[in-house]
């Protein structure tokens, strides 16, 4: 167990450091975790899920069920993390997990002792009594006993970014199959992609002898790299993992771009999910190997047959000292040779075949191996590590033999997870013993290689060229066909090895699944692969029984006596393997959720002391605090009272606005509001509500008539994205004939609430004495363009109020000159709080009331329905349950003790009722702390309200310990009849 | 047989030989008094509760693939009763009083997991919303508090409340809220059903509703027609299908909602939590997988798989609250098939075809209520009378105008 | 998904809003409750092509009507909604 000699694709001569639990080791650039820590003599990885037994390492890939790790520290913390392809780095720090002191000595493993009381799916049936314990005491036992490493439970630290591809071909795996493909559709002229999951190209090349085009296979892999780069239309993604297939030729892949640093440089992202447009697809993802079931399969030096060569060959690590193999076929022998060619003693080899090849055999004698035709495995021995192995002859006599290495051949499972993304089932292959894609692939996909079950390597290159031109050629760019690649060696005949059944014989040894658990689901019922999946959760760790997970459909095939056709298997789902959350997420966390739309007024606000809040994506002033002022509503009520004796200015830029042209917009406006539009004459304003075709309000806004054939109507901030489609599919899908065109001018036009007494002196002295804005000249609902400036005589506020436009560049100058224009009369900026108090204060409906579950008539704006035309809305406003009476109707409220708060949420309930359900009659939408009248003041909606003025009622509020009496009163607390509008 | 620690005990002395199939993989019988169509938790739990309350026997439930291959089996486990509308309020209420009873009833450890449920809110307009919806919890009796940041920073310190696009302002909290065990509540009700006598077939696809005289008479399937008076339909995703065979149109679009779970690790998060200004709803299963999910995919849908856009806009959302997900990975990512209604709340009612009886129209939000739409569904069934507390669930509820649009988004699925 | 709109070519679904089946006819403005009902609320919500509403929101915000096989998303046209 230590770094042979010579050989290996690593680099001796640089040294890098590192720990595990704690403890210093180094290893070289082109090592893993996993190679580093075998090359030092460690073996003992973790500990496993269930019954904490100890674990090493299975296999050199992505597939590795037992060597997990936690990875890094603190907030860098990464749980489970796959020993076998962690790139090392100096200063890698990594420690087990799920032990308890230590790894060595980990006394949960007496969960082992009591594992015949814990076998797939006991918890099912115990832990019910009594009913209280489940929270309190035995689910923080299973929490606590549950998951294998520990998050890192602070703020990831680094960033992630997303990136877009398109592509004629892309191509996974750049294994012998993946390269060939690149390599022909590359030199078309295509544009390719490649990608591999590995740090360098090669795949199963790096790791075995073979030779390609007369050269070592690694050797290859670099001659055919040097070609790729040299092809312009050719992008290589190394460490890039093709995770996800999804529809119509989207592929999703996870480049891992410092993850073999300490951190990510300044700037760097942690890692990049690419989104991969492809028109075509060749999937040479390669095959895994596939575990065996045998007793005592999990200990620590029980090794698939592969990743033995691929230790030896790739990372120059002898993983063992002494060997046993257990062979099906050449696979195995293959295994013995390399172990030979390295030096490493081979103990014996278990074939499973009766009749074992005379140049194998030979092979077994020239190096003094035992050999055990026809043999199986009866048990392993070992406390935290392989010792002994108890190989069963053919005759039935058990043998013990002294090994350290146990490798495992026992066949491979085609890696055709993204063939299945889009729902296609992998089809059984009774001779390659093996799941192959499915009939259906997706659309544009081919697959090459050992994904596709053609395991040899000349099969594989054959392969490889044929179908990456022949998805160039489908791309549209045909070639001359490139020579294939040469290299010795066809398919194989595969001899699978499957079960050899006994106590402890793992299926899935992440989750700690035996033969016993799939026989207990069989005897349970639980027999359809997806049951039994679930019972025992086998297959669903984080290797997702990418190596192991046809023994336990192969083991209940054997027990109903069904194919294994007939058994089937689970279904793939995206990820392929498992990939971070934050890089799904990319660059969108924190303050960069979302963005973030400012008005052109921002700066202007912020300059003059604003607080902002969001609205949806805008940010809005909230109100302006003065030097002295300790508390909001001081602020806001300072604002009310000067808009209300004074005059204010606000920003509401943000409000919705559509811009219609054309001879027939106002029939268009007549069609999706339900007042008339059409009769509206140029130069006036009509407030107008929209509904939706089931006849709730959608929104409510105004519509202007600037010329005769140019509207712009505005929309609820909220609602305005909603309108635009909503009118949009007014006109283009119900209305198609009508001549109108119209578009958002929402961030076209900033624009700017002047309201109160003053505001007339205010806008002439703004607009300058060349304009008429006297009542007469510009009267209540005028509008009208003055010069670059668009101005509208409408009111939220209840006060004499206008709202002036100027283009958005020019918004914030607007600002600035308004406040000039007023400082005569003392203007006061105003926010969205005290914008909210006046309209409360006026009985306007906003967003508290405009929910989507009110109609017209619940708003107390049941006649703005017109009788006399079509409306989008009409018909279905008209059922019998939206004309009700008791239906909650809007009414104003005010507290019978004035000195009580108010607040919305609150249900309505008559006076001294029971707070029990019947008794709910409605509920308060708005409140505000109404200066004017020194008291809070609510807007609400309550059974039968407009019947019931003057009565009172009670404010029931338990979730803020309120509950208050509330007088209803009409839904506007001033100006009823409305002389200040028209002032 | 009973499921207990000594049954289990006594078992491990005997390597677990003596334990029998959870339920019978029955073979269909020519005719039934009644057949329930779709072996979801819905329909379990109404064969179940047809024979326990009612005393029907003569059942059979008739599933297509394997039971619990639907949405009973895809879903996030959340369960909880704070809903804000009177017609929805009291039912998922009886569901809740089901759930905490269920497993010493069904003797089958469900795994409900009474930690909570918080709804996050992140402006004013929403803490009101919830304080709506909370007090009305109350007015039924249900508990629901309202929580500020403080509060909610108390039992989730962990969550972003120092870089947040849209700052936690707080939240509404239901103790008694939390999540089960979706195939343990397949598997129990199935026992539970079958120990009752009731029939469970699986690969049995249902391929025709045979109706006479506006009276149906039982139905065709993959495996031979079978006789029945009453036929109920609890197909979730693909209520509208079965009930064409019929000759019905449903207030119903099928959409695809996902999900994620990611790797296993030690308890991290306590309870399900739920972000406000965003989609996403996030707990830790006793396995240590995070489960979680978002909106739906927006789209009308029978493939039970989702599109990237959305697995995106859900991890940005997780992300959003929970930053130290980031270095957390997730294992798989699956779809299932919505049934949406048109208002967004279920159909629980007797169909125009007489003994033919429709439970649909679940949306993302069925698991929590399969105990009660079983046990309305079978006195529907069982007295051709609807429930009370279901009462509001039939289909006439649209031609009149009582919908029940819990979120005011109209008559549009995917906005739901 | 990738839906093909006839104004901008190719793009990624996430441009688009979506609104459910197209063929349902808005009824006439005296059309009768029952009507106006089943336009709203019924939906054959088929298990196969389905033409469907969907509006290019963040391109040139047209709605289109796109033919789609809802179990396989495999799109065989898109027009116009106007068209
Ligand atoms: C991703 C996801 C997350 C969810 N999260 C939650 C959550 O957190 N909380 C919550 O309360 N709800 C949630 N739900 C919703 C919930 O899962 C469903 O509303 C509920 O499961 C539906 O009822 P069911 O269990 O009976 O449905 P299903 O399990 O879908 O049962 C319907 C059955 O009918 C069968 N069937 C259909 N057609 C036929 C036929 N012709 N013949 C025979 N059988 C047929 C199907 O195969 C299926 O088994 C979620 C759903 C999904 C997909
Ligand atoms: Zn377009």
């Amino acid at each position: 167990m230590t770094r042979l000699r010579s050989g290996g694709l690593i680099d001796r001569d640089t040294h890098l450091r590192f720990s595990f639990d704690g403890r210093g080791y180094t290893g070289h650039p082109g090592d893993t975790l996993a190679s580093a820590l075998l090359a030092n003599g460690v073996r003992l990885f973790g500990r496993s899920f269930k019954y904490h037994r100890p674990r090493g390492v299975l296999s050199a890939g992505p597939e590795e069920p037992n060597a997990l790790v936690e990875l890094r520290n603190g907030a860098r913390r990464e749980p489970n993390i796959p020993a076998t392809v962690t790139e090392l780095f100096d200063g890698l720090e990594a420690s087990s997990q799920n032990r308890f002191p230590s790894l060595r000595f980990d006394l949960m493993a007496a969960n082992a002792l009591l594992s015949p009381l814990f076998p797939a799916g006991f918890y099912y049936k115990t832990f019910m009594w009594p009913a209280s314990w489940w929270e309190r005491v035995y689910e923080p036992l299973i929490r606590r006993a549950a998951g294998l490493g520990r998050a890192a439970a602070m703020p990831d630290p680094d960033g992630y970014e997303h990136a877009h591809l398109f592509c004629d071909v892309l191509v996974i795996g750049a294994g012998p199959a993946g390269l060939a493909a690149a390599l022909a559709a590359g030199r078309s002229g295509a544009r390719v992609v490649l990608c591999d999951a590995d740090t360098r190209l090669g795949g199963t090349l790096l790791a075995e002898p073979d030779e390609v085009d007369g050269q070592p296979g690694a050797v290859w892999a670099q001659s055919v790299e040097r070609m790729l780069r040299d092809c312009a239309e050719v992008r290589i993604l190394t460490r890039t993992t093709v995770f996800g297939a999804y529809d119509h030729g989207t592929y999703a892949a996870l480049e891992r771009v410092a993850d073999h640093k300490p951190h990510p440089a300044p700037g760097e992202p942690r890692q990049r999910v690419w989104r991969i447009v492809a028109k075509r697809v060749v999937l040479g993802a390669g095959a895994v190997e596939r575990l065996v079931a045998f007793p005592g399969n999990d200990r620590p030096g029980v090794m698939l047959a592969g990743a033995v060569r691929c230790y030896l060959a790739r990372y120059a690590v002898a993983p063992g000292g002494s060997v046993v193999v257990l062979s099906g076929g050449a696979e195995g022998w293959r295994t013995v040779a390399a172990l030979a060619r390295h030096g490493v003693p081979v103990a014996a080899v278990i074939d499973r075949r009766g009749e074992v090849p005379e140049p194998d055999a030979a092979l077994a004698r020239r190096i003094g191996a035992r050999l055990f035709a026809g043999g199986r495995i009866a048990a392993t021995r070992g406390s935290t590590g392989l010792h002994e192995v108890i190989v069963r002859d053919a005759t039935g006599g058990t043998i013990p033999v002294a090994a350290d290495l146990l490798a495992v051949a026992g066949g491979h499972n085609p890696q055709v997870q993204l063939a299945c993304h889009l729902g296609g089932r992998p089809v059984w292959d009774e001779d390659r013993a093996a799941f192959l894609p499915p009939a259906t692939l997706p659309p544009g996909m081919t697959v090459a290689g050992a994904a596709a079950g053609r395991y040899g390597l000349a099969e594989c290159l054959r392969d490889g060229a044929t179908l990456g031109s022949g998805a160039a050629a489908a791309a549209g760019f045909p070639n001359a066909p490139s020579p294939v690649p040469r290299a010795a060696g066809d398919a194989e005949a595969a001899t699978s090895i499957w079960l050899m059944p006994g106590r402890k014989s793992f299926v899935d040894l992440q989750h700690d699944v035996t033969t016993d658990d799939i026989a207990l689901a069989h005897r349970e019922g639980f027999r359809a692969v997806e049951h039994m999946k679930r019972y025992t959760t086998h297959g669903m760790a984080t290797d997702q029984g990418k190596s192991g997970g046809v023994l336990g459909m192969a083991m209940m095939a054997t027990l109903t006596g069904r194919t294994m056709a007939d058994t089937g298997t689970t279904l793939h789902r995206p990820p392929y393997t498992p990939v971070a959350i934050g890089a799904l997420a990319g660059a969108h966390r924190g303050r960069h959720f979302r963005p973030i739309r400012r008005t052109p007024g921002h700066d202007w606000a912020a300059e003059q002391g604003a607080s902002f809040i969001e609205s949806g994506p805008w940010l809005r002033a909230q109100w302006f605090a003065r030097a002295g002022e300790t508390d909001w509503l001081q602020s806001v009520s300072r604002e009310v009272l000067a808009v209300r004796s004074g005059v204010g200015v606000s920003d509401v830029s943000t409000l919705g606005k559509i811009e219609l042209v054309g001879p027939d917009a106002g029939a268009l406006l007549d069609f999706v509001y339900t007042n008339t539009m059409s009769t509206l004459p140029v130069g006036r304003v009509r407030y107008g509500i929209m509904l939706r075709e089931d006849g709730f309000v959608l929104d409510d806004g105004t519509a202007a008539r600037l010329e005769a054939d140019r509207w712009v109507v505005t929309t609820t901030t909220a609602n305005a994205p909603r309108v635009l489609a909503h009118m949009e599919f007014a006109h283009q899908v119900l209305r198609p004939s009508l001549r109108v065109a119209f578009v958002s001018v929402t961030d076209r036009w900033a624009q700017y609430a002047v309201a109160g007494p003053h505001a007339r002196d205010v806008i002439a002295a703004l607009l300058g004495v060349v304009h008429d804005v006297s009542d007469a000249a510009f009267p209540y609902m005028a509008c009208g363009t003055f010069g670059d400036l668009r101005l509208f005589r409408i009111s939220f506020s209840g006060e004499l109020a206008y709202e002036v436009a100027a283009p958005a560049r020019d918004g914030d100058a607007l600002i600035r000159r308004i406040v000039q224009a007023g400082s005569a009369q003392g203007i006061v900026p105003y926010g969205l709080e005290a914008l909210s108090v006046l309209r409360v204060e006026k009985g306007h409906p906003a967003g508290g009331e405009l929910n989507g579950q009110t109609t017209a008539r619940d708003l107390g704006l049941g006649r703005m329905l017109s009788q006399r035309k079509d409306f989008i809305g009409r018909a279905l406003a008209r059922r019998p349950a939206l004309l009700d009476p008791m239906r909650p109707t809007l009414v104003g409220l005010v507290p019978v003790d004035k000195r009580t708060r108010l607040r919305a949420g609150a249900h309505l309930l008559p006076r001294g009722a029971p707070p029990r359900i019947e008794h709910d009659q409605g509920w308060i939408t708005s409140v505000a702390f109404s200066p004017t009248l020194s008291h809070w003041i609510a807007l609400g909606l309550l059974a039968n309200g407009p019947a019931r003025h003057g009565e009172v009622v009670r404010a029931y509020d338990p979730v803020r310990s309120g509950d208050a009496e509330v007088q209803v009163v009409a839904p506007c607390f001033i100006d009823p009849d409305g002389g200040r509008l028209r002032g | 047989m009973s499921y207990s620690f000594f049954s289990l005990a006594r078992e491990a002395l005997r390597g677990h030989v003596g334990w029998r199939p959870a339920w019978r993989d029955a073979e269909p019988q020519p005719r039934y008094d009644a057949v329930v169509v779709g072996g979801g938790g819905h329909g379990l739990a109404t064969a179940y509760y047809l024979a326990s309350e009612h005393g029907m026997t003569s059942i059979a439930v008739l599933e297509k693939a394997w039971i619990g291959s639907g949405n009973a089996g895809r879903n996030t486990t959340i369960i909880r009763s704070n809903y804000l509308l009177p017609g929805n309020e009291g039912f998922y209420e009886l569901s809740m009083k089901l759930w905490e009873g269920l497993e010493q009833r069904l003797n089958y450890n469900t795994m409900v997991s009474q930690r909570g449920v918080l709804n996050l809110f992140h402006s004013d307009a929403q803490r009101d919303a919830f304080a709506r919806r909370g007090n009305a919890m109350r007015l039924h009796g249900v508990d629901a508090e309202l929580l500020d940041a403080v509060q909610v920073r108390a039992r989730h310190p962990y969550l972003d409340f120092d870089d947040a696009r849209f700052p936690i302002r707080g939240g509404l909290l239901q103790r008694r809220g939390g999540t089960a065990r979706h195939d343990a509540v397949v598997w129990g009700y199935a026992r539970g059903a079958d120990a009752r006598g009731v029939d469970i077939v699986q690969n049995c696809e249902v391929t025709g509703i045979d109706v006479a005289n506006g009276r149906v008479r039982g139905v065709r399937t993959t495996r031979g027609d079978i006789a029945a008076a009453k036929v109920a339909l609890a197909c979730a995703g693909n209520s509208s299908r079965v009930a064409a065979l019929a000759g019905l149109r449903l207030p119903i679009e099928s959409h695809v909602l996902q999900a994620f779970v990611s790797e296993g690790v030690k308890p991290l998060i306590d309870g399900v939590i739920t972000f406000g200004a965003g989609h996403f709803y996030i707990s830790q299963s006793d396995k240590g997988g995070l489960v979680f999910g978002g909106d739906i995919d927006g789209y009308n849908s029978y493939a039970q798989r989702g599109s990237l856009p959305v697995v995106e806009d859900v991890m940005q959302s997780g992300m959003a609250v929970l930053p130290m997900l980031g270095r957390l990975r997730v294992l798989r990512q699956w779809g299932g098939i919505m049934d949406m209604s048109m208002d967004g709340s279920p159909i629980i009612d007797a169909s125009p075809v007489a003994g033919l009886y429709v439970n649909a129209g679940w949306c993302y939000g069925g698991f929590k209520a399969t105990p009660a739409s079983g046990w309305c569904f079978a006195h529907l069934i069982a007295r051709d009378a609807p429930h009370p507390v279901a009462a509001a669930y039939r289909l006439d509820r649209f031609a009149r105008g009582a919908l029940l649009d819990e979120r005011g988004a109209g008559a549009q699925p995917n906005l739901h | 998904m990738r839906i093909p709109c006839p104004h901008c070519g190719e793009r990624a679904s996430e441009e688009f809003s979506y609104l459910g089946a197209a063929d349902p006819v808005r009824p006439a403005a005296d059309a009768s409750a029952a009507e106006w009902h089943d336009y709203v609320y019924l939906r054959d919500n088929p298990a196969g092509v389905m033409r469907e509403f969907w509006h290019h929101v963040h391109g040139c915000r047209r709605w289109l009507v796109v033919a789609r096989d809802v179990r396989t998303h495999a799109i065989s046209a898109a027009v116009d909604a106007g068209a």
